[in-house]
């Protein structure tokens, strides 16, 4: 017999919402704050973005030539690890199509790297296809530094953790490197929808 | 042991409830016995699953409270008005009652009292909970570093782990807790009567010259205030581990 918690009702939320919450998760309204160590403060006048790696010439935006690129202004769902999801998040930003455009490498796996020495894993297939941005406004103000500004990357998609806050680069690679949370417990992919949370997931 | 092992799923256990200790109105902490509990790491966390007669379930995160060297596993839970799960846990359950949980989970929030550098923790509210794993696995270890504590309630009436904070404060030269109570205190309070501000700090965190290892956990708020004070005192950020508590809600 499967096991019930004696007593346990539980708050039940409704069934439009339902569909959007992936297995474990729970809606919250306020934007909590998750982050390994303190805050970086990076000025956008000592930011850049790079592309580098298994690539014949590495890519570099100074925050200027970054902020000129084609933007996009979208909602989306969100979901951390730690349980929360958030609906409908509006966020703007540089698609990751964009910065790979034309990008010529054999590479398959990236490691994605940030102010403060964060590091997060993604195969390549998980960035394109109008699936990652890297975003500096949220909710139609800069992005905080508490939540990732100047820049992070969104791959909502996928956990949170993979949408590295204070993002200033991507690596190419043709392997796969476990990044900060992949080696301390996280699973590689971290896919919320088949509740890819830890290793052996 | 083969890696596949080590690597392996982190299965679904059930805890059964050996006692519950309210720690405050609105805090208890609930000792688990969970047999085949492989054991845990100070600082690291549960998945606590409940699930309703018609098969709903709620799922949520909490520290471990107790140190590795512990029986029981200790979930100290802070019930949350509006919450789901933590109304049940505090509150709804009882001695002798089963909790379904899986873990223990993370590796960086993590202190083993095998490291030399100096330990120092501040807490804010119910993030506590997983300094006090540190706190209580420090004091099981006594060739240990030294370790400080400075922890931050609103009025004496919030303060977790009151009686205990007192005798791991008194008597061991090599274990300082300090408190502050931000909002109400009472007559003859000697502890600090104020936020964790820069002077506070100055008074109880170690010199930089030590390089400590810091553990931070609290509200938001009080822990982006406290690391960046750390970081401005000259602090070292890769020293400074930080882990939001409450945050998740419910």
């Amino acid at each position: 017999m499967p096991f019930v918690s004696r007593g346990f009702r539980g708050k039940r939320r409704d069934p439009a919402s339902a569909v959007r919450v992936p297995p474990g998760q729970h809606v919250v309204t306020d934007f909590p704050v998750l982050s390994a160590g303190p805050t970086p403060h990076t000025s956008t006048d000592d930011w850049s973005f790079s592309i580098v790696g298994e690539i014949d010439e590495p890519r570099r935006w100074s925050w200027k030539e970054f902020t000129e690129l084609a933007s996009e202004t979208f909602s989306t769902d969100i979901h951390c690890v730690t349980k929360w999801s958030k609906l409908d998040t509006s966020w703007r930003g540089v698609s990751m199509d964009t910065l790979l455009d034309g990008v010529d490498t054999a590479a398959e796996f990236t490691t994605v790297f940030a102010d403060g020495g964060y590091t997060t894993n993604l195969p390549l297939e998980e960035l394109t296809g109008h699936k990652a941005w890297i975003v500096f406004e949220y909710g139609g103000l800069p992005l905080h530094p508490e939540h990732g500004g100047p820049a992070r990357l969104l791959a909502p998609h996928l956990y949170l953790w993979k949408s590295a806050k204070w993002v200033r680069g991507i690596a190419l690679q043709n392997d796969e490197q476990p990044g900060f949370w992949e080696s301390n417990g996280y699973h590689m992919l971290g896919d919320p929808w088949r509740e890819q949370r830890y290793w052996g997931d | 042991m083969a890696r596949a092992a080590v690597l392996g799923r982190l299965t679904w256990r059930l805890g059964k409830v050996a006692e519950i200790v309210q720690e405050t109105p609105a805090v208890a902490s609930l000792l688990l016995d969970v047999p085949g509990w492989p054991g845990h790491l100070a600082g690291q966390h549960v998945d606590v699953r409940l699930t309703a007669e018609d098969g709903y379930q709620a799922q949520r995160s909490y520290s471990i409270a107790s140190a590795p060297e512990d029986g029981r596993v200790a979930l100290t839970v802070e019930r949350l008005a509006d919450g789901e799960v933590s109304p049940y846990l505090v509150g709804e359950v009882r001695v002798g009652d089963e909790i379904e949980l899986r873990g223990p989970i993370g590796g960086f929030f993590v202190w083993k009292a095998g490291d030399p550098r100096p330990l120092l923790l501040i807490a804010g509210g119910s993030g506590i909970a997983p300094l006090m794993s540190m706190l209580r696995h420090r004091k099981a270890a006594p060739a240990a570093s030294p370790a400080r504590l400075l922890y931050s309630s609103r009025t004496i009436e919030d303060v977790i782990y009151r009686p205990e904070l007192e005798r791991l404060g008194a008597g061991d030269e090599a274990i300082q807790v300090w408190q502050t109570l931000t909002r109400e205190q009472p007559p003859g309070w000697t502890g600090y009567a104020r936020r964790v501000d820069s002077a506070m700090l100055n008074e109880i965190a170690w010199p930089k010259e030590r390089v400590p290892a810091v553990y931070v956990c609290g509200p938001t708020g009080f822990v982006e205030e406290a690391a960046e004070l750390l970081v401005d005192s000259g602090y070292d950020p890769a020293w400074i581990k930080t882990e939001r508590f409450g945050a998740t809600g419910g």
